[in-house]
């Protein structure tokens, strides 16, 4: 069987991207992916990006967040996020240079919008996906207010999270191998 | 208890009267050339000398052959002589769909690991998905964003590849003070290898066409903790592939199902399995698990991050800890594994002296990249306390380190990425035992590693 068009455009952009797949002709897919649209993409992309892209509206305190963390959070990560069957969250003694370094949000972490993508996405445990947006805000600005990095009644939204600046955000070598 | 390979003093005593050439020592405290047994069992057939002291006690016709056998079954299942054979799982205390369970690969023989027994790693359980249901969405910096559902990515023309996927975290409890008292696979079995056949991950990525300036691509699962993480696009363009089939079979839910990524030789947490979203994006993500897990801290207070390769690392799985050489000094079969994320395995030498002499192991075909090598080397105990050793090689000419020289590279809050020499000691009784090199301490306080699996 000839190959058709496109799979001959496909082998050479394939050639060009420095793929060996000429001896190959296999290599090349029979094009079976169907188009995705806008709206489709948008509820299934719901990563946040360490510049804040992706960040819906909404917004939240710490004073609000303090609310859900006790109902939500507090039994594996304990009280003021020190930690339990959970992460320690916050209240690190020892630095990362230490004998035992705490890695908490405020020691380790580099970024603070990772904090509202990952809650959104995993948190709670029992029920993944159950936050709303300004939930997820507001206890984001709870853990934030607990490694005092913003104050209690500071609002988290789009704008202002992406502007806390991570104590450890030159923490870290990138390997890169 | 196990019961290792019954000594056959007399085949060692044949085979050194007929003065042959190969069977002079290879390194010290008895380890003896590679080829020994191959010879002797060319020579002497070696089967019948074990059957002269195992068989006698069995009835001329035991008993299940005088009635008729079980029968046929949809999907077979071990031995029942054989439930020791299993993963050990070790959630959270409270959260138990977090956590990992342990490849007993002290358990096993050859290089691929029974998909039952492969290791798991779940942040929040394993979901049940219903391939229909399921399809993989490719956006972000492409010419024409997808989807793929299942039943069209399985007649795109597949590929397969034997490799090994190593979790970053195995063998993390070799940076405590004390060594583990846990048997091999229950420290070193975050790691297990497959045959697995899928379709180029270039190809589709191919497809939607790739924009130039798309240098990262962001997997997402679709499992309750929609696990999320970052990988390079070179590596998605080379050897990356949408595993559908593991050792011939559809992936097992623990293992992804209905598709994961393969990322032959990188470390376990990119291997993002129930696969749901790729978008090509020009940063990565920076999500929870490249940032705040899976980076290793350095004593300087900076931590690696972006460290992708396993390294080569190996393992005498036969003798390991916890079992007993019991039927005493003799000739026994020291095997285990081998592999490297960056290649083929080229050499693993065996030290029944603590390191103070090294032997050549026969490496067992085929060797393959990125997979596990199973090694093999006869050694005859004396009888006396012996320290048993493995050290590989890769064909980057990369050598497994010593553990002080891993400890003074890394100090001991790294977590991630422990593949130092593994040391078993063999008392005079036979017990084999989990200890540090001599000079290392052996004593004091077990500090434990510092960082749980949450």
């Amino acid at each position: 069987m000839l190959p058709n068009k496109s799979s001959l455009a496909l082998i050479s952009v394939l050639t060009l991207a420095g793929i060996d797949s000429g001896a190959d002709p296999t290599a090349a897919g029979p094009n079976l992916g169907e188009p995705a649209d806008r709206r489709a993409i948008d509820s299934h992309d719901r990563g946040i990006m360490p510049d804040g892209a992706g960040l819906p509206a909404g917004g939240g305190t710490a004073v609000q967040g303090k609310v859900s963390y006790d109902n939500l959070c507090l039994s594996c990560h304990g009280p003021g996020g020190l930690g339990d069957s959970g992460d320690q969250l916050a209240g690190a003694q020892m630095q990362l240079t230490d004998e035992w370094p705490e890695k908490t949000i405020g020691a380790y972490w580099p970024y603070a919008p990772t904090l509202f993508d990952f809650i959104r996405r995993a948190k709670p445990m029992a029920q993944p996906g159950s936050l709303t947006d300004s939930e997820v805000y507001a206890l984001t600005a709870y853990l934030l207010y607990l490694n005092e990095l913003i104050p209690e009644d500071r609002e988290m939204n789009a704008t202002t999270l992406p502007e806390v600046k991570m104590p450890n955000r030159e923490g870290f070598i990138q390997v890169l191998d | 208890m196990y019961i290792l390979y019954i000594p056959v003093n007399t085949l060692l005593k044949i085979l050194t009267s007929a003065n042959n050439k190969s069977l002079h020592l290879a390194a010290g405290n008895g380890l003896l050339d590679r080829r020994l047994f191959l010879q002797g069992g060319l020579a002497l057939g070696g089967a019948p000398l074990l059957a002269a002291t195992t068989v006698a006690a069995t009835p001329a016709r035991p008993d299940w052959m005088n009635r008729p056998g079980e029968p046929f079954s949809h999907y077979g299942q071990p031995s029942p002589h054989e439930s020791e054979v299993a993963r050990f799982a070790s959630p959270n205390r409270v959260w138990r769909n977090n956590g990992v369970s342990w490849t007993p690969l002290h358990r096993l023989e050859g290089i691929i690991t029974p998909n039952g027994l492969h290791y798991e790693r779940h942040h929040n359980g394993v979901p049940q998905i219903d391939p229909d249901a399921h399809q993989l969405l490719v956006h972000g910096l492409v010419r024409q964003p997808l989807f793929v559902s299942m039943d069209n990515l399985l007649r795109y023309p597949l590929r397969s590849q034997i490799c090994f996927v190593e979790c970053g975290g195995n063998s993390n409890a070799g940076w405590n003070k004390t060594p583990s008292r846990a048997e091999a696979g229950y420290f070193h079995g975050l790691v297990s290898c497959s045959e697995w056949t899928g379709v180029p991950l270039s190809v589709i990525l191919t497809e939607a066409g790739i924009d130039s300036t798309a240098q990262w691509l962001i997997a997402d699962g679709a499992d309750a903790f929609a696990m999320n993480i970052s990988i390079p696009m070179a590596k998605a363009m080379d050897d990356a592939m949408l595993a559908l089939y593991q050792n011939g079979e559809r992936l097992r839910p623990e293992n992804g199902y209905p598709l994961r990524l393969i990322l032959p030789g990188w470390e376990g947490v990119l291997n993002v399995k129930w696969l749901r979203s790729l978008k090509a994006a020009a940063h990565p993500i920076m999500a929870r698990n490249e940032t705040a897990r899976y980076t290793e801290l350095l004593p300087s207070g900076k931590a690696r991050m972006f460290t992708f390769t396993m390294e080569a690392k190996s393992l005498i799985t036969s003798p390991s800890g916890g079992m007993v050489l019991q039927q005493g000094p003799g000739l026994y079969q020291v095997t285990g594994l081998a592999w490297s994320g960056r290649g083929r395995i080229t050499q693993v030498e065996v030290s029944a002296d603590g390191g103070e002499t090294w032997a050549p192991a026969a490496l067992q075909e085929p060797v393959l990249p990125k997979a596990f090598t199973r090694f093999r080397i006869p050694w005859q105990w004396d009888g006396a306390p012996a320290i048993l050793q493995s050290r590989a090689t890769d064909e980057t000419g990369y050598v497994q380190p010593e553990r002080e020289q891993l400890l003074a590279a890394r100090g001991r809050h790294g977590f991630y990425h422990y593949n130092a020499i593994v040391t078993w000691s063999v008392d005079k009784a036979g017990s084999v035992s989990h200890v540090y090199a001599a000079q290392q301490e052996q004593s004091g306080a077990d500090l434990g590693i510092d960082a749980g699996w949450d």
